[in-house]
C-alpha cells in the first residue's frame, strides 16, 4: 500500500479509538448526572417557587425522567448526539448555545497561551541545554523548578497586585472595555491589553514544563551517535546544536503539548476565574455558585471532547511530520 | 539505609527540600499548640497590617488571624494530599499490576477504561466531583484521588510487563506459587522505587489540586485550608494584599519541598538513572 493510503487507514483507526472513548465519557456524564441530589424536575420547582407533587410528576412525565434508567440513558445519548445538551434555567438559555458562545475567549486565552508557552519553554530549554552547568542552567532551572510549585490562581492574583493595583498598566479583569465602544483596531487592541495578564498566568506553568521537557530533550539527543559522527565530520557546535539536535529534540516537546490540552483547560478554569475572563472556565465557576449541574456538565463534556480531538489531530499531524512513525 | 542517604545527601537541593518539609510538618504538628483557638474565630480588628495589632502576618476581612490559619491550613494539605496519594497509589497499583501480570484481555479491558480518565481533563473533573458530592474533606479527597491513579496505574504495569518474565517469578510458578502471592509478595516490591518517586511527586500535586479547589469555594466549609485563604481574601485584594500573599508562599514553598524531595528520591532509588551525567 503507498503512504498515503497507510496514513488514511491510519487516521481512520485513531478516529475509531476516539469514538468509544466520547461515548464512555457521555455515559459517565449520564451517571453523575443522576447522582447528583435532586434532577431538573426539583430544579425548575425550586425556581417556580412552589410546585404541587402532582404538578411535579407530570413534569417529571414529559421530561421522560419516570421512566427506567437505561431507557433514559439512551434519551440522553440521543439528546446529545443531536447536540441537546439540555437547558440552563440560570442563564435562560440551551446549555449548547451557552457554551458556545463562550467558548471563543477561552479559544483565544488557550491558543496565545500555547503559542508564548512553547515559544519561550523551547528557547529557555534550549539556552539552558546549551550552557550546561552554567549560571544561565542554574538560573533557568531555578525558575522552572519555582513556577512549577506556584499555584496558579495565586500567581493571578500577585500580579494583579503588582501590574494592575501597583503600577496601573494592565486591566484587572474582563476581556474589553465594554463602555468604551471600541470597533475594528481599537477593538483588537483592547482585548489584547486584557489579554496580557491572563496568558502570561496561564503560560507560566506551562512554560516551566516545557523548559525542563526541552532541556532533558537536548540533553539526550546531545548523547546519540549521529552527534559523534558531526563532531567527526568536523561541523561547528553552532550547526550541530541548531541544524541537527534541535530539530530532534523539539519532536517531543510538540507531542506534549497535545497531552497537555486537558490540563491547560483545568488551568483556564482557575486563571478565567481570577482575571473574569468571560469564557469556559468562568461560566463553570459562575455554574458552581448557581449550582447549574446542567451548564457544569456540558462544560465537562465539551471540554473532554476538545482533548481527544486535539490529540487526534496531533496524532495525525505527526504521522505526516515524522516518517519513522509506524503507521502499519 | 546508610548508603541510600549518602547518595540522597549527594543532591544538596533535596535536603534542603527535606528540611523545610520537616518545618512544614513541624508547624501543622503544633499548630495546635500555638493557635489553640479556631482558626475561623474573629481574633481581633479585621484587615490589620502584618506586625500591628498583636497579628504576625496580619487579619482578614473578618478579623480572622492569617498566621493561625496558614498554621491549621498546614494539617489542611498534607493531610489531604497524603490520604489522596495513597489511596489513588493503592487503586493504580491494583490496575496496573492485574493489566500487566495477566495481560490479554484483562489488560485490554483495564488500559481501555484508565485511558478513559485519563483523557478526562482532571482539574475540571474534580471540579465536577466535589461538586456532584458536596464539598467536604471526604468528597475532596476522593474527587483527587479519581483524577490522579492513572498515572500509577500505567507505571506499575510498565513495570509488571518487564518483571513477569524474569527468571525469578518463572521459580516462582515452577515450585507452584498463586498467581495473587507472586504479584503482591514477588513482583510489587521490586517495583516500589518507582511507586515512592510518583507518589512522593503526586502528594505535590494533590496539595496544588485541593489548594484550587478551596480557592474556587469547593473547600470543606469547616476546614481552614490555605486555598480557601486566598479565595476568601481575594475581593480585598485592593487594600489587603498580605491575606492573599502569604497563605499562597505557603503553597508555594511546601509544593516546592516536595517536589525537590522526590527528586532526591528519584536519585537515591533509581542511581542508574544519573550515573550517565
Amino acid at each position: 500500500m503507498s503512504k498515503s493510503g497507510k496514513v488514511f487507514w491510519h487516521i481512520l483507526r485513531r478516529l475509531s479509538q476516539g469514538v468509544p472513548i466520547i461515548l464512555a465519557i457521555v455515559v459517565l456524564n449520564f451517571f453523575l448526572l443522576n447522582l447528583a441530589e435532586g434532577d431538573a424536575v426539583d430544579v425548575l420547582a425550586g425556581e417556580a417557587g412552589s410546585a404541587t407533587p402532582e404538578y411535579m410528576a407530570e413534569l417529571r412525565a414529559k421530561f421522560g425522567l419516570d421512566k427506567p434508567l437505561p431507557v433514559q440513558l439512551l434519551v440522553y445519548l440521543k439528546n446529545v448526539a443531536s447536540l441537546d445538551l439540555g437547558y440552563s434555567f440560570r442563564h435562560d438559555m440551551a446549555v449548547s448555545e451557552l457554551i458556545i458562545d463562550r467558548f471563543w475567549p477561552t479559544l483565544l486565552l488557550m491558543v496565545t497561551t500555547i503559542i508564548i508557552a512553547i515559544g519561550f519553554g523551547i528557547f529557555l530549554g534550549l539556552m539552558a541545554a546549551v550552557g550546561l552547568n552554567t549560571w544561565k542552567d542554574s538560573v533557568i532551572s531555578v525558575f522552572a523548578l519555582i513556577t512549577y510549585a506556584t499555584p496558579l490562581f495565586w500567581v493571578g492574583l500577585m500580579m494583579i497586585v503588582v501590574f494592575s493595583i501597583h503600577l496601573g498598566w494592565f486591566p484587572t479583569s474582563g476581556m474589553e472595555t465594554v463602555a468604551a465602544f471600541y470597533e475594528g483596531w481599537d477593538r483588537v487592541v483592547d482585548i489584547a491589553h486584557h489579554l496580557v495578564l491572563p496568558t502570561i498566568t496561564l503560560s507560566l506553568f506551562y512554560l516551566a514544563l516545557y523548559t525542563r521537557m526541552m532541556r532533558a530533550s537536548m540533553l539526550e539527543q546531545y548523547g546519540q551517535d549521529y552527534v559523534v559522527t558531526a563532531r567527526a565530520k568536523g561541523l561547528t557546535e553552532r550547526r550541530i546544536t541548531f541544524v541537527h539536535v534541535l530539530r530532534n529534540a523539539l519532536l517531543p516537546v510538540v507531542t506534549m503539548a497535545g497531552v497537555q490540552v486537558g490540563a491547560m483547560i483545568g488551568g483556564s478554569v482557575i486563571v478565567e476565574s481570577v482575571f473574569a475572563w468571560p469564557g469556559l472556565g468562568m461560566l463553570a465557576f459562575e455554574s458552581l455558585f448557581a449550582r447549574d449541574l446542567n451548564l457544569l456538565l456540558g462544560i465537562f463534556l465539551l471540554s473532554s471532547v476538545l482533548v481527544v480531538v486535539v490529540n487526534l489531530t496531533v496524532d495525525v499531524i505527526y504521522s505526516f511530520l515524522d516518517p519513522r512513525i509506524e503507521v502499519s | 539505609m546508610n548508603e541510600f542517604w549518602s547518595r540522597y545527601a549527594r543532591n544538596r537541593s533535596a535536603v534542603m527540600g527535606l528540611g523545610i518539609l520537616v518545618l512544614v510538618i513541624f508547624m501543622a504538628a503544633i499548630a495546635s499548640l500555638i493557635f489553640p483557638d479556631d482558626p475561623f474565630r474573629l481574633a481581633g480588628i479585621p484587615l490589620s497590617v502584618p506586625g500591628a495589632n498583636g497579628f504576625f502576618l496580619g487579619s482578614d476581612t473578618l478579623g480572622r488571624d492569617v498566621a493561625s490559619g496558614i498554621a491549621h491550613g498546614a494539617k489542611t494539605s498534607l493531610l489531604i494530599g497524603l490520604v489522596a496519594t495513597f489511596a489513588a497509589v493503592f487503586i493504580g497499583i491494583i490496575f496496573g499490576a492485574f493489566s500487566g501480570y495477566y495481560g490479554g484481555l484483562v489488560d485490554d479491558i483495564l488500559m481501555r477504561i484508565t485511558e478513559i480518565f485519563q483523557t478526562i481533563p482532571s482539574f475540571v473533573f474534580a471540579i465536577l466531583l466535589v461538586a456532584i458530592m458536596k464539598p467536604s474533606i471526604e468528597s475532596i479527597v476522593i474527587a483527587i484521588t479519581v483524577v490522579s491513579w492513572p498515572g500509577v496505574a500505567r507505571l506499575v504495569r510498565g513495570e509488571f510487563l518487564s518483571l513477569k518474565n524474569r527468571e525469578f517469578v518463572q521459580a516462582c510458578h515452577t515450585i507452584g506459587m498463586s498467581d495473587m502471592r507472586i504479584i503482591v509478595r514477588e513482583i510489587l516490591p521490586n517495583c516500589l522505587s518507582p511507586i515512592i518517586v510518583v507518589g512522593s511527586l503526586m502528594v505535590a500535586t494533590a496539595i496544588l489540586i485541593e489548594s484550587g479547589l478551596a480557592f474556587l469555594g469547593l473547600g470543606d466549609p469547616n476546614i481552614m485550608s490555605w486555598g480557601f485563604q486566598i479565595g476568601a481574601g481575594r475581593t480585598m485584594l485592593r487594600s489587603a494584599w498580605w491575606v492573599c500573599t502569604f497563605p499562597g508562599i505557603a503553597i508555594l514553598v511546601t509544593v516546592l519541598a516536595i517536589n525537590l524531595v522526590g527528586e532526591g528520591l528519584n536519585d537515591a532509588l533509581n542511581p542508574r538513572l544519573r550515573e550517565g551525567n
